[in-house]
Order: C-alpha cells, then structure tokens, then sequence
C-alpha cells in the first residue's frame, strides 16, 4: 500500500487501537491534520498544547489505554513538555507525535525550530526523531510497544515535516525488535517465596501499596492478598483506590499528609511489603528514619528503583501482573491463621485510626474545604472519576473523597502539576463517557489551563469542577504561616477575577456557593444537572492541611490537627 | 571514591549519546570519562565510562539506571571481570634547542612516541593505563605544556569471551 507518512502515521494509530487524539494543529502537522480531516479520525482540538498532553494523561490514567497527543513544532512541542513530565514520574503511558521542521531545514534555527528530542530526553522513556518516512511505521509500533509495557511512561516522536509527505510502502510490523527492550519482566520467583517466608515471620506486617498496583490494574490481586493476610494496608497518593476506602484495615494514604495510624504503623511495623511504589520523599518523611523496625520488601518492575531512596531488605523484581498472583496463591496455600497472628497488631492500628481520623473543626457559618469534599464523595457514586489539581485542595481529596476503585483517582503525584486537573478531568471524560467525573481544583490551579473551559463546552463533556476557592495560594500559605512568619509574600489571590463568570464566558455554567447550608440545598442539585459545571466554594483562607510531616522530620513528628 | 570502568553496548542509532549523557547529568552521577566507538557489529556502539561512586550502592544505581535506556543493549562492569584498560593521551609541549634532549629523554624512559616536531614544540602520544599517564604528565609539568588531550580509558575483558556474551 503506497501511502504518505501522514497516512501512515493514522493508519499506525489504528492498528494500535487509538481511538481519540487529543491536539493543536500548526505548520509543521498540516500533512498530518489534512489527513486526519479526510479519515474524520477522533480529535480533541484543545485551547493549548498543555491541555491536550494532561488530557491525554487524564485519558491514560482512566482507561489503562496509551493516551496520544498531537502538537506542532518549536512552541507548540515545548508546550507539550511541563505534561509530558508529569506523566513520567507518575507512569503514565502517552505517544506524543510531534511535527519538526523539515529536514533540510533541522539545525538551521528555523521557523518554529526546537530540539525537541534533547529537550524531551530526560522527560521521557525514549524518543524518537524520524527523518526518513520508512522508519515511521516501525518507530510507532516501538513506541506503543515501549510506552505501554513494563513500567509504562511517555514516548516522543518527533517527525519531520516533509517525512508526512514523503510516499511510502506501507506495511505495519508485526513484531519489534528491540536489542536492550523486550518488555518481559518476568522475575524470579525464588524471591517470593522470600517474601512469604519474611511474612511468616513476621508479627507487625503492614501493605503499602502504591501506583504501581493501580497501573498494573493488579488492584484485585491486593485486595485479595490483605483479606487473607488480615493485616493493616495503607497507600502512596497514587496507590488511592487499590483497597476500597472504607475496607477494614485501611488506613488511608501515608505520607506528609497521610493518616496518623498509617504513619505510626509504618514506624511500628516489623514488616514493610512496598508494592510498586518508588519511595518519594512525601511518602519517607526524614529517609534514613523510615520504618525503623521493619523489615523491608520491595516489589518491583524497574530494577532503578530498588535501593535508590530506601534500602530494602528483600527484592521481588518483575511486573505485578507476574509476582501478585504468585505471591497471592503461595499465601493462600500456607496452612498458617495470618489473621489470628495479626489480630492484636491489627486492632492497634484500626485503634489509632479512630483516635485519630482525618479531622477538621466544623466551627463557624463558613465551609469547611475538608467538609465540602465529603459532602462531595457522599454524593458520588462508587464509579465516580476524582480528579485534582495541586495543593491543599489535593491533599483534602485525597484525605476526604472515598476512592472505591482504583483509576479512579486522578491527581498529579511526582511532579505536583498545578494545572492538571481540569485537562485531565476532560481526558477521563473523553476516555469513560458514561461515568461521572469531578475535579477538584483551587482558585490558583485552576487558572493554569481555565482555558480548557471552551473544550469541555465545545465537546459537550460532563465534568463537574469544584473550585475550593480560599483567595490564596493555600499549600505556599500554609507554609509561609507555619516556616516563614505569615510572610504571605506573593501567595494571596484577593483579585477580581469572577469564576462564575469565567466559566459563563467559554459556555460552562457557573455556580457560588457561601454558606455552609448550601452544601445540603444548591451542592446534591448542581451535581446531578446534566452537562459540565463549575462550583465555587467560598471557603477560607486560613486553613491548614493536617496531619503535616513538615520536611525533614520523621513520619512519627506529625503536627496533628483537627477534632 | 572509587573508579569502576562500564563497558555499555549500544544502538549505533543517532540520539543515544544524547541519551546516555543525558541520563548521567540529570541522575547527579560522577563521570571520569566517556569515549565511544564502532565495534566489530556495525549496528552497535560501545561507550567506555568511568564512572566514580561512594558505595556499591550508587554503582548499582548507575548501572540499573543506564540500563533502563531502551538503546542501552548490554552493560558490563569491566573492573570486576578481569580485563585491560588503556588510554590515550596526546601532550603538545614547548620545546626549544636546549630542552628538546631531555624530553626526549622523559618520553624513551615512559615508552612515549614523538608524532610532531616544530622548531618550537613537540607532541607526544603514550597508550597506557591511567596511572602511567598521569605520570607522565606529572613529568612533564616541569616544561611548558601547550594542550593536553585525553581519550578517556577504554577496556576489554581478557579470555575469549566478548562483553556481549558476558
């Protein structure tokens, strides 16, 4: 079949299954577009290239699918960066396919000229510039192929402009054959039956599980794992979702502003099981502290990570989908009563838990940001998408929203990307159109990328956006109130700026709510209306996240808070 | 600090110096040095670094991270097998009538070549390990050295057996 790159690009997309492109059309992609017109292939033409990469991740984290961005050369790539990074450290598959210039005109400093290649290499998990229109098809297979196995991450590629339209013989492989990739991360198993032995053993055992048992879609596996064991489990941010909220047992997220119990059962535990997580130092608190007492087994796919941060005891390295359903049938073949074991560790944990709950004073006519995000997730159905933007918004979802399922829970964990929330929800909704999808934002994120308003309009998409509008920037205010002397330098957003009518502006409706009874009169109604909405939630200004591990100190310092 | 020499098979694609230098700076590694070249496979580059680290840990990090690159085909830890190392250094030094005898002197001593002569300079070329060099440096900082210029150790295991069947 003797087809155009452009075409070929297309073609590719289909035989990998893409069914939306999320992108911003410019010079360098014309070829590309013009084709994509004629296929009337699925696009998503956001309002900025930053909003169709985190839609694409949005898409990505809601489905399990690779999420596939369009952009443009020069500006339009290097707009592409801030999410392409994002989705790296949280692992999130995406092909970006970049237009460059053309190649007699790469390296002169051209027209909308960057390098994105160099620019995009410490952001992604390879890439790719393609100058020669025969290499397409064998480079987009590599890169679907790289992108979604082992531990899954963003591919560029980028191809210059004249390779769309240079005519090739088309024939899509149907193998890759990568020397130093292959995608099998079978491991040993061997060092599961190690992890069985250390859980024998053990007295105090605690599950921390984290992204990687979301991105792996092993969440069943572990849920099945902690009902045998009958031990505490707790999670990273990115882990919310894996274990019901909810579940016996279940602590919440740990970490600088996880649960009392969750933190103090990692100090106390004699038995770590780390379950595709990477150690982050929101999750550590003070490193050379973290869990003391316990013996330490990582399970992982990305041999880098093991030892980087925290040196473990014991390694099960391989892909989840290989070492889970092992580790759960040896356990299950064990004759010992795990749960008698655990039982007094176990009522010690849940015992902490109710002495110390997430909390917030309910004091005053105002609402409360934590009561709000409750009144949220009780209005929500169990196959309800969250969605956040960064700072103290994220931290009370991620405390108060009850996440049933996992990929249910959306939020910009490494990077901490203000901005992402609203692109991302948009994603989710594109990618799970029959569920419900609620962000929750700040009125400082939410202005990073409001431009995607006209998207969710124009697309008719159904997302609910919960402004927890505090008139700051509320994680640099808390911290200025508690490390710099109130100094709230640069951090107060007391302008003039209308949300309503932001919104009103790009075909959203707008709605503000003030007093606390709206929560029960206006909030259960704004919900359930058809069609995208935004909320904006007077609340106020000065309230702290709590419990907080401030930087440096150990998972058991926690400035404890609340009722 | 300690030395150990990489050897790392790779595409012999264009981007993967990018990629691997790349990969050492944002990780914060310490690299002594880095030379790459054609091997006896037209498709695959060998890049010599060496790298130097605090702990055993960090090497594995070094190396578990550099394995991760996707055109990363095969890493192999020269400094634990048994293996040569050698290196190349070219010295471009002043040397007039009356000093010219005894660096010829220093380079026969170091089994050193002269590959250049001028009425004011010479340049001297020496393969050896890396102490050597720095030795001969070391001696030759006394005259006026013009431009030193070093390749970076490169290595191969002793026995039959190449790096990519190790």
């Amino acid at each position: 079949m003797l087809i155009n790159g452009a075409q070929a690009v297309l073609e590719s997309l289909k035989k990998e299954g893409v069914d939306v492109v999320f992108g911003y059309p410019g010079g360098a992609v014309l070829t590309l577009y013009d084709e994509l017109y004629k296929m009337n292939f699925r696009h998503i033409l956001t309002r900025h290239e930053q909003g169709a990469v985190h839609a694409a991740d949005g898409y990505a984290r809601a489905t399990g699918k690779v999420g596939v961005v369009f952009a443009t050369s020069g500006p339009g790539a290097t707009n592409l960066v801030t999410g392409i990074a994002t989705a790296a450290i949280d692992s999130v598959p995406l092909v970006c396919i970049t237009g460059q210039v053309g190649n007699p005109y790469i390296g002169k400093d051209s027209f909308q000229e960057a390098d994105v290649c160099g620019i995009t290499t410490p952001i992604t998990k390879h890439n790719y510039l393609v100058k020669d229109a025969k290499t397409l098809p064998r480079v987009i297979k590599e890169a679907f192929f790289i992108a979604r196995t082992g531990r899954p991450g963003p591919v560029v590629i980028d191809v210059a402009k004249d390779v769309f339209d240079t005519k090739i013989e088309y024939e899509y492989p149907v193998k890759v054959r990568l020397k130093g990739y292959n995608g099998d991360y079978t491991g040993n198993a061997k060092e599961i039956d190690a992890a069985v032995e250390a859980i024998e053993q053990a007295k105090r055992p605690l599950v921390f599980v984290g992204g990687g048992v979301v991105g792996s879609d092993m969440a069943n596996e572990i849920r099945a794992i902690c009902e045998r064991l009958a031990a505490p489990v707790t999670c990273t941010l990115l882990g919310l979702g894996s274990v019901s909220a909810g579940t016996k047992g279940f602590l919440g997220f740990a970490g600088m502003h996880g649960s009392y119990a969750a933190n103090m059962a990692i100090m106390n535990a004699d038995l770590l099981l780390c379950i595709g997580m990477r150690f982050s130092d929101r999750v550590t608190g003070k490193v050379s502290e973290f869990a003391p007492k316990a013996k330490i087994v990582h399970f992982e796919i990305d041999p880098a990570e093991v030892n980087k941060n925290v040196e473990v005891d014991l390694r099960v390295l391989g892909d989840l989908r290989w070492s889970l359903p092992i580790l759960r049938k040896k356990l299950f073949a064990r004759a010992k009563n795990f749960a008698a074991e655990f039982a007094p560790w176990l009522e010690e944990v849940t015992k902490m838990q109710a002495e110390h709950p997430f909390g917030y004073s309910e004091e005053g006519d105002v609402i409360k940001p934590a009561a709000l995000i409750k009144k949220v997730s009780e209005l929500c159905d169990d196959d309800t998408i969250a969605v956040t933007d960064v700072g103290q918004h994220q931290m009370w979802a991620a405390q108060f929203f009850d996440v049933k399922q996992p990929r249910h829970f959306l939020t910009s964990g490494g990077q901490g990307t203000m901005g992402y929330g609203l692109p991302a929800a948009m994603g989710a909704k594109v990618g799970c159109p029959k569920k419900r999808v609620v962000l929750f934002t700040g009125d400082g994120s939410i202005m990073m990328n409001c431009q995607e308003f006209a998207t969710i309009a124009d697309n008719d998409l159904d997302v609910k956006v919960v402004v927890v509008h505090n008139s700051i920037l509320g994680m640099v205010g808390q911290w200025q109130r508690l490390f710099y002397s109130h100094h709230y330098s640069q951090s107060e957003l007391k302008g003039k700026t209308d949300f309503v009518k932001l919104a009103e502006a790009m075909g959203v409706k707008g709605y503000r709510l003030t007093k606390k009874e709206e929560l029960n009169t206006e909030l259960p109604r704004i919900l359930a209306e058809e069609g995208a909405a935004l909320i904006d939630v007077i609340v106020p200004e000065e309230e702290d996240v709590l419990p907080m591990v401030p930087g440096g100190k150990r998972l058991d310092q926690m400035v404890l808070g609340g009722n | 600090m300690e030395k150990y020499l990489l050897a790392v098979l790779v595409d012999n694609k264009p981007g993967v110096l990018t990629h691997v230098s790349g990969l050492i700076s944002r990780r914060a590694f310490n690299i002594e040095s880095i030379s790459a070249g054609y091997t006896e496979e037209p498709e695959v580059t060998r890049i010599n670094i060496v790298v130097s680290v605090e702990s055993e840990n960090e090497l594995e990090q070094v190396i578990n991270q550099l394995s991760k690159l996707i055109d990363v085909i095969k890493i192999v830890n020269l400094s634990k097998a048994e293996s040569i190392a050698r290196e190349l250094v070219m010295i471009k030094i002043r040397a007039t009538k009356e000093n010219r005898a005894d660096i010829i002197d220093i380079v026969n001593v170091f089994r050193a070549k002269i590959v250049d002569v001028t009425k004011e300079n010479v340049v001297i070329e020496l393969t050896g390990q890396q102490h050597k060099i720095d030795a001969l440096v070391e001696v030759l900082s006394e005259y006026k050295i013009i431009e030193i210029a070093r390749t970076g150790a490169i290595a191969l295991s002793r026995g039959p057996v190449p790096v990519k069947n190790m």
